[in-house]
């Protein structure tokens, strides 16, 4: 899976529990950009695309991560 | 077992539902780790069950003052329930930090600290219970030693479950049995507790609110009384009508039998605690019945049946004769069928009935069942175990009544006597319970606790009643309490009355009421004064106080009613007092 196809699959993951529609993700948005992306709904996102991906963050990579992209590249690793 | 419940997503849209017409229950969450999560998950799962949930969230690690301080915040609350969250993870950190010998003292140490609490609070208190964790420090050795952290952490949870027994408003919810069937795996995130100071998984939350909502709903009068059971592939292996009864399976010789005697002895064991069993089954009753009268190997038998219904009808159509026998809410039935098309059928033709997913395996029947908790209760009496007999009784009675063409002979024809009691420490259980149980026959619908009910029998403004009812054919236990209360020295209020259902039509109430009348009398009160406070199931006594010769005196927001002591002529009841 590239880049691009990982980052239409967590859109939706995104827009489901950001509960927005309409919400649109680029490799640079970050926490900062989103109201409702706040230290909660992180986790929230969190398991819900390691449960819809099949994988498993470790502590470090979930404190770390400093935009969208860097999350995807963590992702592109383990798939 | 996760899967039977609601995942968190779906929880978390419950709170945007309308929920204006739910009642509103204030509870408050005072725990040691961050509870946003468990938050939203009993406010959904409370949504389920029908409650609008206000939920005061103590801030973050302020157990004990919380607690202990008569002026926090949280006693400013006034909550009806009080949930303390206090986290294993958090008892290992500080266990961290202590000396031995202060180890030793942990969990004796932490129920002191609770059981003050508990003294503190007119609340009813839910205390979730530890999940354990081993910290592996001396391997199996843990057995021996006072001060190794298992040890502390089994000695609290037994611990708790004694302080509950002293405490009659203290009920412990067994998370630590959760970890059990889900695993610690699932039930603790590791990565989330690293980086957050949650130690639930989002996974775990349905399953723990679930659990902690099966309580609050217990108490609040909304629990299970029934379970109705099919019987070829569910209380036997295989098919009565075209197996016969040596070929079934059941018992340890046969097949899978042994998967199906056990889930038997499981029905046998909610029977004697007071669980009504019906049966409702596609077969000629007479096949059905047989492997009741002559299986060696079947536990169950017809007199642990109240009402065992087998025909070629539709099961929905059944279910709502059983109903009609029993006289309870679809709410309070459980439906147990191995086949999804019954299942189905039934679910969306009688949506309030309880029906679980079966799997399709009968070795796993029980442990499914075990994990759904679908029998919470929060009072146990004497009254449960003689149920079904009282039922059988019941049915007795009914083909009695038949031979009857007036009603009031045949009633006199009971010879039925009632005791009449203050409450005391024999009845408490029973009168709690029956607040608890009574939502048709039930003027006020308010629930009392056992501790509610001591308060109200040591109180001299209130005055309390207990009435057990017994005939010819058998008793009925206590079936009716009122509470009344001394509003001035002429008025006397009904604080409530309930009755069971079972005693409906047998001049019971006006019974009831002459008693009350009589204590006016003799106490000097010149008016009674009662409350019809309607619900969606109590309808029966909407007109119950016309009907007995109170003035209704209000119409409006309150249904209040009056009664002139002097000038009442009292109505005839068909029941003799007894004295004891």
């Amino acid at each position: 899976m590239n880049k691009e196809e990982i980052l239409e699959k967590i859109q939706s993951i995104f827009r489901s529990i950001l509960d927005n529609d309409d919400l649109i993700i680029d490799y640079k948005t970050t926490s900062n950009d989103i109201e409702e992306w706040d230290s909660l709904t992180h986790i929230q996102l969190i398991v819900a695309i390691e449960k819809t991906f099949q994988i498993k963050f470790t502590s470090k990579e979930i404190h770390e991560w400093k935009d969208v992209e860097e999350m995807i590249e963590s992702m592109k690793q383990k798939l | 077992m996760i899967n039977y419940f609601s995942d968190f997503s779906a929880l978390r849209k419950n709170l945007k539902s309308d929920i204006r017409n739910f009642p509103v229950i204030k509870v408050a969450l005072v725990s040691d780790a961050a509870t946003q999560f468990l938050k939203t998950g009993i406010k959904g799962v409370g949504i389920e069950r029908g409650f609008n949930i206000d939920l005061f969230e103590a801030d973050f690690n302020q157990v004990e003052r919380q607690l202990l301080d008569l002026n926090s915040e949280l006693f400013q609350y006034n909550p009806e329930f009080i949930i303390i969250f206090q986290s294993a993870h958090k008892l290992l950190n500080k266990y961290n930090s202590i000396s031995e010998v202060n180890k030793s003292n942990l969990a004796i140490k932490r129920i002191e600290f609770l059981e003050s609490a508990c003294k503190n609070l007119n609340s009813k208190v839910i205390i979730l219970n530890y999940p354990e964790i081993d910290d592996g420090i001396f391997g199996s050795y843990h057995s021996k030693l006072q001060h190794s952290f298992l040890y502390q952490i089994r000695m609290l949870n037994f611990e708790l479950m004694k302080l509950s027994q002293l405490y009659s408003n203290l009920y412990i919810c067994d998370i630590s049995s959760i970890q059990n069937i889900i695993g610690s795996e699932k039930m603790f995130d590791s990565s989330v507790y690293v980086t957050t100071e949650m130690v639930f998984s989002i996974e775990s939350i349905p399953i723990i609110s679930s659990r902690i909502l099966d309580i609050i709903s217990a108490i609040k009068g909304k629990f299970k009384k029934c379970i109705i059971l099919d019987l070829d592939n569910t209380l036997w292996g295989g098919i009565i009508g075209d197996d016969g009864i040596e070929n079934i399976q059941l018992g340890h010789e046969i097949g899978i039998g042994k998967a199906f005697t056990e889930f038997q002895c499981w029905i046998k064991k909610l029977k004697n605690r007071g669980i009504i069993i019906a049966i409702c089954s596609k077969n000629n009753e007479e096949t059905a019945k047989e492997p009741f009268l002559n299986h060696p190997d079947m536990i169950l038998r017809l007199e642990d049946i109240s009402v065992f219904i087998a025909n070629w009808e539709n099961k929905a159509d059944n279910i709502r004769v059983i109903q009609s026998i029993l006289n309870i809410g679809f709410d309070s039935m459980v439906f147990i069928d191995d086949n999804p098309f019954e299942r189905k059928i039934v679910r969306d033709i009688i949506p309030e009935i309880t029906v679980p997913e079966m799997p399709d395996d009968p070795a796993e029947y029980l442990e499914t069942l075990y994990g759904l908790n679908l029998f919470e209760t929060s009072s146990i009496s004497n009254a449960d175990s003689i149920r079904t007999e009282q039922y059988q009784i019941e049915s007795k009675r009914l083909l009695l009544s038949k031979q009857f063409t007036n009603e009031i002979d045949f009633l006199y024809s009971l010879e039925m006597k009632c005791t009449v009691l203050p409450f005391n420490t024999f009845n408490i259980p029973r009168v709690a319970q029956l607040s608890q149980r009574s939502n048709q026959f039930n003027l006020r619908t308010v629930r009392y606790s056992e501790g509610d009910i001591e308060n109200i029998s040591s109180n001299i403004n209130y005055q309390g009643f207990s009435f057990t009812l017994e005939d010819n054919l058998g008793g009925h236990g206590l079936i009716c309490c009122v509470i009344l209360e001394k509003k001035d020295t002429d008025v006397l209020f009904i604080d409530n009355w309930f009755m069971s259902c079972r005693v409906l039509k047998r001049t019971m109430e006006v019974f009831t009421l002459n008693t009350i009348i009589d204590y006016a009398n003799q106490n000097g009160f010149s008016l009674i004064r009662g409350e019809y406070i309607p619900t969606a199931k109590n309808e029966i006594v909407a007109n119950l106080f016309d009907s007995l010769g109170f003035v209704r005196v209000s119409n409006g927001e309150k249904q209040l009613f009056e009664l002139d002591v002097k000038n009442h002529t009292k109505k005839e009841t068909c029941i003799k007092i007894k004295h004891i």
